[in-house]
């Protein structure tokens, strides 16, 4: 959660040097809530705004969602039903991450989910909200390294992950497909590629005997 | 939109596109694979999703924008690798980029 805190602040700064008031931030960040998709819209918000494109980019960067959820139903068994769905609008890059380590010793509930994903939810909205309001007194990003705490974070959680050899295998399969296809293809064509790619090599390394 | 409260319709109009769609990815994995149990190959591909995706989003920031930032990713996967705490290996992200960028001079 604290991890929240920084990155929070820091997309509502570059919010804010694209116009946005700080309840514009923070209310995209209550009713969008996906980190990656909003720091590629801020990066791509000019105007008039390209409602159409942002929208598609926003789709192509939170595709990876699909495959994530995918991957948690099949821990969340025991949750009701109805609250399933309701669980999906809080889940995020690190809370799932959260719940996939845990699941490998111990099931999932609903208080535990609610319990690790919830606060994550205001904490994002309104350090939102402050960064917009103060943080464009800070001058630029960069000055702090702010711009690379984004990445330091999901660096962290990549490694949280390490199994061995196979997983270095998939980093390098899905950050060579990103490079390729950052290279040849605007948009966030990159992330779907990427993660795809990996995924396959994943699923071609893996072998029934160590299952 | 400069004031503390500001809004206005075009915002309106991409954030309720933007959030429309996030959540939609959110609940279709869930339709998608209700009830299917899944194991074998098709797990070590499901479990492969976070690594290969979370690379895949930095990617770009890690490996294609300097030198200091390709040099500190490899530090801070380094002290993740030996399980240094989430908020000093932001910390150490972010003081090794500001510190390579000033070295190299990019």
């Amino acid at each position: 959660m604290v991890a929240y805190v920084p990155i929070g602040l820091l997309w509502g700064t570059l919010a804010a040097g694209k116009g946005f008031s700080a309840l514009a931030a923070m209310l995209m960040s209550v009713f969008v809530y996906a980190g990656a998709s909003q720091f590629v819209a801020v990066d791509m918000w000019v105007q008039p705004l390209p409602i159409l494109v942002l929208t598609l980019t926003t789709l192509v960067v939170n595709l990876r969602h699909v495959l994530m959820s995918a991957s948690i139903s099949r821990h969340i068994t025991a949750v009701p039903k109805g609250w399933r769905y309701a669980l999906m609008f809080i889940l995020t890059d690190e809370s799932w991450a959260m719940a996939e380590r845990r699941a490998l010793h111990a099931p999932l509930d609903f208080g535990y989910m609610v319990g690790s994903s919830l606060p994550l939810w205001p904490t994002w909205f309104l350090c939102s909200f402050i960064g917009a309001a103060v943080g464009n007194r800070l001058g630029a990003p960069e000055t702090y390294g702010l711009d690379f705490a984004f990445s330091a974070i999901f660096l962290s959680i990549i490694m949280g992950f390490w199994k061995g050899p196979r997983t270095g295998a998939v980093i390098i399969a899905s950050g060579a497909a990103a490079v390729g296809t950052k290279l040849a293809l605007s948009g966030a064509w990159y992330i779907m590629a990427g993660g795809v790619v990996g995924v396959i090599v994943a699923s071609l390394l893996h072998s029934e005997a160590d299952a | 939109m400069s004031n503390l409260l500001a809004l206005n319709w075009p915002w309106a109009a991409a954030v309720l596109g933007m959030a429309a769609v996030t959540y939609a990815t959110r609940i279709s994995g869930l339709l998608l694979l209700s009830g299917v149990e899944v194991k074998g190959r098709w797990k070590a591909a499901l479990d492969a999703v976070p690594v290969s995706v979370m690379m895949a989003v930095i990617t770009p920031s890690i490996l294609m924008t300097g030198k200091a930032e390709s040099l500190s990713a490899v530090i801070v996967a380094i002290a993740a690798y030996f399980r240094a705490p989430l908020v000093l290996n932001i910390l150490l992200g972010m003081g090794s980029v500001v510190l390579l960028r000033h070295l190299l001079g990019g």
